[in-house]
């Protein structure tokens, strides 16, 4: 599978906590890039592994996670060999970052303006006065009503939606090439993650920026990606475009994710339910780490891990069952998940 | 046939807002003001409404965990609000609630069998020496195992836990379980256990649900009837299938199409509402809507819009309070940009 140019590149990087009960590996060997220009959503569960990957990119791992190995290439930069005064100069300028609660990454103490008006002065060289005017068009530019004197405002008196349309503001300020989302709207009630959907998406077309979305809502991708990696216990189990992820699914874990799912839009008798629990990170299981919960796993799946294959010209798949040394019977995922899972 | 099991009539919840050196009160937000509806026996009846439009205290006001300001809450033909501290205590023996986050409201100090236990005991539920048997049984309905119950909350996943909260519900046979939110905070496949589970639970032991959520996809899945809030008045309320398919209020219009669909060769058309809800403590004057709402005339600025059936188009049940449904549904009024 080929991807036309790409802003970012991530090879096998694996990210891992240490902390007293040993080594915690958050992130197994992940590989992806984004292509220049487009979306990839990277979509999981609470500890699958999503949010770790883009602190993992933007270098802001706290301790005791380590980037263990891997490489990341940033417009044929490796982002992991810079140095920390380096990395200063591309976060929040050439990569920045949305965080799913504005509240805790907005700065109380400051005015909004103050905080937009930083990134103009630390990465452009702007007076106070020239940064504050570029930040009054950043208001202007999100969609904020009387910009002048949202300006002057704390963090404290917007709402919710308006507190990330500053984030959004602060975030696009030095024009970035890439804007990785981290569960953008996951704590805006549905009216309003519409109208920050919307304005992301109008603005990365106006601005021709990437942008890594990183979400658990399968809606959410949907509606804004180009790409999809869905990930599962450190590691990424399906990757596909958009419109082939959702029309044809191959692994068993996508298919329940997307069979689990109640919608709205469509009647449906009894949800489809994936059985068991997500592995403890301390306590990942030796073969296929989604093995123990899939109604299809056999002998092979339990003992050996599978690699992440090209299995066709659309998805790549980690998965046994599209490999030759498969020994298990013939199926079809997605139409036998339902079946296989009652037995 | 159907029974009656809960009717609240004219509800509000007002909470006062106190300011000043004297600290005398100055205003109320009124979280939900002057709402009726009823619940029949063995349905679910979901409250849907994004943040603030009253949907919770609704819930929390039937129970009286808070106060209600005004109005009637009659279950089984008892009027709750007349019942003093210890009746009202004997009767939540029938009405339970499972929250959003188990975690919060299971008290960390206690094991599954402390906290089951304390439940039976306080309602009396059965003999000491049988509760242990029901412990049993109850872990085993909600799909824990019996060598769990000398665990602690934090010893269970998100989902476990929330399974504890309701064999905590039903330990003590409850005729009406409120959820609030209780399936928001869990992982999508998690969630789905969690749904079929209730949905089970429902058939086997004719429960009655208040279903209180913002998730439209949950509510779809297990309601039978379904009410739309907003700002803490009730703007629809219809069958499942009605409100869905066949949407009158401008809002539940709004709500529905604001909600990503997960395929993306859906096109649909997509109704971004201008701004936020506004606060509710000086909410809009006539219909709360009319800020928002694409259509809105003057009329909808001084008069409010009572809960209304339309007589074509509209099955029985299904109620919208808006002026104008007719002239919306022949597209004679257009949405203004």
């Amino acid at each position: 599978m080929e991807n036309p140019k790409s802003i970012i590149k991530v090879e096998e990087l694996q990210t891992s906590f240490y902390t007293h009960k040993g080594e915690i590996k958050a992130v197994d060997g992940v590989s992806f890039d984004v292509p220049s220009g487009k979306t990839l959503g990277i979509v999981g569960e609470s500890g699958s592994g999503k949010s770790i990957t883009s602190l993992s990119i933007m270098r802001l791992l706290e301790d005791p996670g380590k980037i263990k190995g891997g490489k990341i290439t940033f417009n044929g930069e490796d982002l992991l060999a810079k140095s920390e005064s380096n990395m200063r100069t591309i976060r929040g300028n050439r990569i920045s970052m949305i965080f799913q609660e504005p509240m805790t990454s907005l700065n109380p103490v400051f005015t909004i303006g103050d905080q937009i008006a930083e990134s103009y002065m630390i990465h452009e060289g702007l007076s106070k006065k020239q940064a504050l005017r570029k930040a009054l068009g950043m208001l202007e530019l999100v969609g904020i009503p009387s910009p002048k004197d949202r300006l002057k405002a704390y963090p404290h008196e917007l709402s919710g939606g308006m507190r990330q349309r500053a984030m959004i503001a602060i975030a696009l300020a030095c024009n970035p090439e890439l804007l990785i989302a981290d569960e953008p709207t996951t704590a805006l009630d549905v009216t309003i993650q519409a109208q920050i959907l919307r304005l992301i998406n109008g603005l990365q077309e106006e601005l021709g920026m990437s942008m890594m979305l990183i979400t658990h809502d399968l809606g959410v991708v949907a509606e804004t990606c180009d790409y999809v990696a869905v990930m599962y216990a450190g590691k990424i189990v399906e990757y596909a475009d958009v419109d082939t992820l959702f029309k044809s699914p191959k692994h068993p874990y996508t298919v329940g994710l997307l069979q689990s799912l109640p919608r709205h839009d469509i009647d449906q008798d009894e949800l489809n339910v994936i059985k068991g629990m997500v592995p403890r990170p301390d306590d990942l299981p030796e073969g296929c780490r989604f093995a123990p919960r899939c109604p299809f796993a056999t002998r092979l799946c339990e003992e050996k891990l599978p690699s992440l294959d090209d299995i066709d010209d659309k998805n790549q798949v980690r998965c046994w069952i599209y490999n030759d040394q498969w020994d298990g019977p013939e199926v079809n995922v997605k139409d036998d998940y339902r079946t296989a899972q009652s037995d | 046939m159907t029974t009656e099991l809960l009717r609240v009539t004219n509800l509000k919840q007002y909470f006062p807002i106190k300011g000043g050196i004297l600290g005398r009160k100055v205003n109320d937000v009124k979280a939900v003001d002057d709402i009726s509806f009823y619940v029949n026996a063995g349905e679910t009846l979901s409250i849907v409404g994004e943040s603030g439009c009253g949907k919770s205290t609704t819930g929390r006001a039937i129970l009286r965990l808070d106060e209600p300001t005004a109005g009637e809450v009659s279950f089984n033909g008892k009027d709750l609000l007349a019942l003093n501290k210890s009746e009202m205590r004997k009767m939540r023996k029938d009405l339970q609630i499972i929250f959003q986050d188990p975690y919060a409201s299971i008290n960390p100090r206690q094991t599954v069998r402390q906290v089951l236990n304390e439940a039976m005991e306080i309602q009396n539920v059965l003999p000491k020496d049988q509760r242990e048997d029901r412990m049993m049984e109850l872990m085993d309905t909600v799909g824990l195992g019996a060598h769990q119950l000398d665990r602690f909350p934090h010893e269970f996943s998100g989902g476990q836990r929330q399974r504890i909260g309701i064999a905590r519900a039903l330990s003590v046979d409850p005729k009406l379980i409120i959820c609030d939110e209780s399936v928001s905070a869990l992982d999508v496949s998690i969630q789905a256990q969690v749904l079929n589970l209730l949905k089970k639970l429902q058939r086997e032991l004719d429960l009655t649900y208040l279903f209180i959520a913002h998730d439209l996809g949950v509510v779809r899945h297990i309601s039978d009837r379904v009410i739309v809030m907003y700002l803490g008045k009730i703007v629809e309320v219809a069958d499942k299938k009605s409100l869905f398919d066949n949407p009158k209020h401008p809002y539940t219009k709004t709500l529905l199409s604001a909600i990503p669909v997960p395929d993306p060769t859906k096109q649909k058309e997509q109704i971004i509402l201008k701004g936020d809800v506004p606060s509710p403590i000086d909410p809009p004057t006539g219909c709360r809507f009319h800020t928002r709402c694409p259509f809105a005339t003057d009329k909808c600025k001084d008069e409010v819009p009572e809960l209304r059936t339309t007589s074509d188009g509209m099955v029985a049940g299904h109620e919208a309070a808006c002026h104008y449904i007719e002239e919306i549904e022949s597209g004679e009024m257009k949405a203004k940009d």
